[in-house]
């Protein structure tokens, strides 16, 4: 019996070290506490001296062929593209022109603040697809989220710094409002239920960002004059930077080139 | 007898279980389901793409969850060994356990630590199912000869020590699913596990050629480590191969999920043939003390 005892009690042992040591393994990563009190007065931009940056993104490569989507798993979703739909995840226009690529002032508005915008940033699920698939909003700006579908979608954002949070919607359901307090960029969005819906939203403390479309091209206008480092962020290809010095009134162009991934 | 095969049928049953819970993580539809314990409100969702996966698994919890209590019930009220009474217990608090952890994956959106714990709790509680059936089996409480454990190290040391390597593996395994660990450790983990079984088995097949039931279970855990290195190398090629897909493919999927199981597999043939050890060897001091007034008899 004395053996039969020490079994069970390995077993229970067993079922401890389980809980309690896979636990510890690693805490989940955690939001940093949000600010408190009224948000600071918008830091005032003088029209007289702004000035701006433009130019265009440019994928250096061919571009790889979005792979087909199996939407065999939700009959509604299937049903409403023609042809099978392809991922998103690389949009190159004419002349290599990248969409879906974030460009952003990264650094060189010191202690600027800016006053969030009282409209709402809107995606839309279309056809099982996130629409826009890169989405960009200021810190505490409200996203409204709809579901034109036939089909029930759940959104799933996975922030690093913000509250992340997973929300149904049925088909037919009002939209879903929900904002972000913090900067990140980029934060991905799922949808569980079609494993394919990807979607990023990119929350920025001022208002200097764009999103290109299959042109390319961007334009950060009404900038003060300084130096800025202007960062642009692709999901696949990642980041790159140029550091730009604007005076008063002034315009100036820059170019980023992001190389095509080897074997795409 | 009954009560064994209805033991059997609850092992069964959680192992299908499992091969469910396999599929939500593959599917990445843990989350496709926001709220606890209803699915959208309802006992009924829409079974579409990853909600099919995530309420499937649900319904089967709760199948095996209502199994568990009528087995634990059924010990309690006739099984005459304390112990497994005990055991009863306890695999009916794990798959409480096992209830509570997989609705704290949902409402904190799949925090490592709890996924982690969710599937090596899993494990436990299938090993411990798989024991219950051992304990209630004829085999088990037939009077069987007892065989001096002679050899060094020990052959029931080495199958506890199998036992431990492949949990710490599975452990690893899971982290690496969930993305808490990259793969180095679980590689790293594999080769100790086949080291271990490799020396059981073998230890078990030198010293006891002639057992019936240990040889069956180093036949058993020859194949199982076989099959699951194999599965192992093929679920992370698959892997790779499903990094420039837009959603789990189904080759991906099917090996993750092989692989996962066979691992959970392999922990109850361990856990087998270590109870097999207990039941049917013994200390040789032991086997010397059993023997003594045999020899002193004329």
């Amino acid at each position: 019996m004395r053996v039969q005892y020490s079994l069970f009690v390995v077993l229970a042992a067993a079922l401890a070290i389980s809980v309690a040591g896979c636990g510890k393994k690693e805490s989940s990563e955690s939001a940093p506490p949000a600010a408190t009190g009224t948000a600071p007065a918008a830091t005032p931009i003088d029209p007289a001296t702004a000035g701006s940056v433009e130019g265009s993104v440019k994928l250096d490569g061919p571009a790889p062929k979005g792979k087909k989507i199996n939407m065999a798993a939700e009959p509604s979703c299937a049903a409403a593209h023609a042809t099978p739909a392809t991922d998103e995840e690389v949009a190159v226009g004419e002349g290599g022109g990248l969409g879906n690529v974030i460009v952003y002032v990264k650094e060189g508005l010191g202690n600027r603040t800016f006053e969030t915008p009282k409209t709402a940033v809107t995606m839309d699920q279309k056809g099982c697809m996130y629409s826009p698939r890169v989405v960009g909003l200021q810190a505490g700006q409200t996203l409204e989220v709809r579901n034109d579908d036939k089909a029930t979608h759940n959104i799933h954002p996975v922030p690093k710094f913000n509250r992340e949070w997973n929300k149904s919607q049925p088909a037919g359901a009002p939209a879903i409002a929900e904002s972000f307090a913090r900067e990140e960029v980029a934060i991905p969005v799922k949808c569980n239920v079609h494993p394919w819906m990807k979607s990023y939203i990119a929350v920025f403390k001022s208002p200097y960002f764009q999103i290109t479309g299959t042109g390319g091209s961007f334009s950060l206008k009404n900038l003060p004059p300084g130096t800025y480092t202007i960062e642009a962020w692709h999901e696949k290809y990642g980041t790159t930077s140029q550091t730009v010095t604007i005076g008063a009134k002034e315009s100036k162009t820059i170019n980023f080139v992001f190389k095509a991934a080897a074997g795409d | 007898m009954a009560l064994h095969r209805f033991a059997v049928f609850t092992a069964a049953c959680t192992f299908l279980l499992l091969v469910a819970g396999a599929l939500v993580t593959s599917n990445d539809a843990g989350l496709a389901v926001p709220d606890w314990p209803l699915s959208y409100g309802s006992v009924a969702p829409p079974m579409v793409g990853g909600i099919l996966y995530e309420h499937s698994h649900r319904v089967m919890a709760t199948f095996v969850g209502i199994l568990t209590i009528i087995l634990a019930v059924w010990l309690w009220r006739s099984e005459p060994r304390r112990w497994v009474r005990r055991l009863g217990l306890i695999a009916l608090g794990a798959v409480i356990a096992q209830g509570v952890l997989g609705a704290l994956t949902v409402v904190f959106f799949l925090p490592v630590p709890i996924s982690v714990a969710h599937a090596c709790l899993g494990q436990i509680f299938f090993g411990t199912i798989v024991g219950l059936a051992l304990f209630t089996s004829q085999w088990w409480q037939s009077a069987l000869p007892r065989v001096a454990d002679a050899g060094s190290p020990r052959l029931r040391s080495l199958a506890v020590w199998t036992v431990a390597a492949i949990f710490v593996q599975l452990m690893l395994g899971a982290a690496f699913r969930h993305k808490g660990f990259g793969i180095v450790p679980h590689l790293a983990g594999a080769a100790v596990v086949t080291l271990l079984v490799f020396w059981t088995a073998g230890a078990a097949r030198r010293r006891y050629r002639n057992d019936g039931a240990l040889g069956r279970c180093r036949r058993l855990l020859h194949a199982l480590i076989g099959l699951q290195l194999l599965l192992g190398g093929a679920a992370w090629w698959s892997r790779l191969a499903a990094g420039a897909f837009p959603q789990p493919i189904p080759v991906m999927v099917w090996l993750t999920v092989a692989h996962t199981v066979v691992g959970a597999l392999t922990l109850a043939g361990a856990v087998l043939t270590t109870l097999v050890c207990v039941r049917i060897l013994q200390p040789v001091e032991q086997a010397a003390l059993a023997a003594r007034p045999e020899q002193a008899a004329p």
